[in-house]
């Protein structure tokens, strides 16, 4: 049993939360841009959070179930039709043998993540059913889906959408927004922007430029200055951490970062908020709001928290309808 | 170790660096491995991995880990800066494992070697001149890092040593052997690269089937040596 690729869509990958435990040898984590997103939908499906799932992005995939499931979308909304019927985010939907999903609109959002019940039948490379495109491994074949590609699944599931009238509130889904204020800590090397450039970096708006994919968001807006000249050797850099290039713009690194970099570390997005950032695309603005370490653990521990309150309520719902 | 000789920053929330100095340095990566290797040995709960470069480690982990196994802290970052100054307190009694020496072997000859004319050129050597130098050298592998199993080794002779290419080029072939000021590297896939390619090897640094898919790691040493394979 598997779905069908008719049209593959501009980038369309498996991924999952991220490989960890190889970053020393330059292999870094890809996985989804929207961890957040994905986390919800596998949940709502009572998959483990780390469950496979096809990210995409607009013109996004035709996809052909060719046998039946159980599935969900999140993220971004590319205004989906099964068989030509409206399908909502954040909700569990039956699709029947041949059906087929279409994303017709890029109505908000980047990145839209299809996540199916008990998940895809993958193959981890160190751990991971993540793609890695520049090794070409992990995921579906180490590359981007094509035409005809079957990408095979565990389970048949029938059920009919009667029996799951379910979705996730909308209080758990991200706060995404066209322009949104991320959170960030102060990197190592703020403090070696001059004063003014502290102040624009929190003050003023930078915009994604159109050199931006999954490696790293560019961002164009006012030159930042440090107060002297500094050349760093190379070391880590995390996901969601934000360099300054040596023309004074911003970058902001993503989910398939290189493992190590020599630019100046300015702040890192916080987790929490990643997902804001990860819907954006070209001429999108953001802003930068610096917080303490303590503000935001205490952010996304309150996160963890309710997606466990999520996971639970979304299983304890499956236990009861097997007892219908 | 005393205090002012390390910094220890945030790397995001679920990060953070401590970092020895800001040079490329033998003494510098030796204590960035020993560091390495204390928390390889002694992990703590809610680890998930740390990652050594020229003068600092790196260490990833989880929050909510961190943070229910050490509750006496307020946050997870003070909980693991704790854990990082008790480790440089302990540095010292660790042994040392000695290094392993991995020969590679280059082929300097024509289209492999796009470069090395430049190279020799710049710093008034005929190209078997640069080769000898190049070859008769151990490298210390300081860190992987940019692609997958890329080993940034040093530092080459003075002699040698070229600036990097003003325009990268867009396809670097794999194999390629590359200097950039006192470092050299291999790169281990097709990729745009800004490095004087002065040779190509066909060693493969990069099988993605092992559980350790790469061949070097920091603290090797290298030695290259020319051949015609």
């Amino acid at each position: 049993m598997s779905i069908l690729i008719d049209k593959p869509g501009i980038l369309t990958t498996l991924q999952d939360l991220g490989r960890n435990g190889f970053r020393r040898f330059g292999v870094n984590q890809n996985g989804v841009m929207d961890k957040i997103a994905v986390r919800l939908v596998n949940s709502l499906l009572g998959n483990d959070e780390n469950e496979a799932v096809l990210e995409m992005h607009f013109p996004a995939a035709e996809i052909q179930f060719e046998a039946p499931t159980v599935f969900a979308l999140g993220g971004a909304d590319f205004a989906a039709e099964l068989n030509q019927a409206p399908v909502e985010n954040w909700r569990l939907y039956a699709a029947e043998k041949n059906s087929v999903l279409k994303f017709t609109n890029k109505t908000f959002g980047n990145r839209l993540y299809l996540a199916i019940k008990r998940g895809f039948k993958t193959e981890k490379w160190l751990g991971s059913a993540s793609t890695n495109l520049k090794a070409g491994i992990g995921g579906f074949k180490g590359r981007r889906l094509q035409k005809n590609d079957r990408v095979e699944f565990n389970h048949e599931l029938r059920m009919t959408n009667d029996e799951f009238n379910f979705k996730i509130s909308n209080s758990l889904v991200p706060f995404y927004s066209k322009f949104p204020t991320v959170r960030c800590l102060a990197g190592a090397e703020f403090d070696l922007l001059d004063g003014q450039s502290k102040e624009k970096f929190v003050n003023e708006n930078f915009t994604v430029t159109q050199s931006s994919d999954r490696m790293g968001f560019r961002l164009q807006g006012v030159t930042l200055y440090l107060s002297k000249p500094t050349e760093l050797v190379s070391s880590a850099v995390n996901f969601g951490t934000i360099q300054l290039l040596p023309a004074g713009q911003l970058i902001v690194l993503m989910a398939d970062h290189q493992t190590s970099g020599g630019y100046p570390r300015i702040a890192h997005v916080i987790p929490t908020d990643l997902p804001l950032l990860a819907q954006l695309g070209t001429n999108d603005k953001v802003a930068f709001h610096l917080i303490s370490i303590e503000k935001a653990e205490n952010l996304l521990m309150k996160l963890e928290n309710d997606l466990k309150l999520l996971r639970l309520a979304c299983k304890f719902r499956q236990l009861t309808n097997a007892f219908d | 170790m005393r205090a002012q000789l390390y910094k220890i920053f945030p790397l995001g929330i679920d990060a953070l660096t401590i970092e020895f100095g800001n040079r490329i340095s033998a003494e510098l990566n030796d204590k960035t491995l020993d560091l390495f290797r204390y928390f390889e040995t002694n992990p703590f709960a809610g680890l998930i991995e740390t990652v050594p470069a020229y003068c600092s480690l790196s260490i990833f982990y989880e929050v909510r880990s961190v943070r229910k196994n050490y509750p006496e802290f307020l946050t997870a970052f003070e909980a693991v800066q704790e854990l990082v100054k008790t480790a440089l307190q302990n540095l010292t009694e660790l042994p040392k494992p000695a290094p392993r020496l991995i020969e590679i072997p280059v082929n300097f000859k024509g289209d492999f070697a796009p470069d090395l004319e430049f190279v020799a050129a710049s710093n008034n050597l005929t190209c078997q001149k640069v080769i000898e130098i190049f070859t008769a050298q151990t490298y210390r592998v300081f860190m992987i890092g940019f692609l997958p199993a890329f080993a940034y080794l040093g530092e080459i002779d003075a002699a040698i040593g070229a600036p990097r290419k003003s325009t990268p080029r867009l396809k670097v072939p794999r194999g390629s052997v590359g200097i950039a000021g006192r470092q050299t590297g291999i790169y281990p896939f097709d990729s745009p690269g800004g490095w004087q390619i002065i040779g190509n090897t066909d060693f493969k640094l990069f099988t993605p089937e092992n559980e350790t898919p790469c061949a070097l790691q920091a603290g090797d040493l290298v030695k290259f040596y020319a051949s015609n394979r």
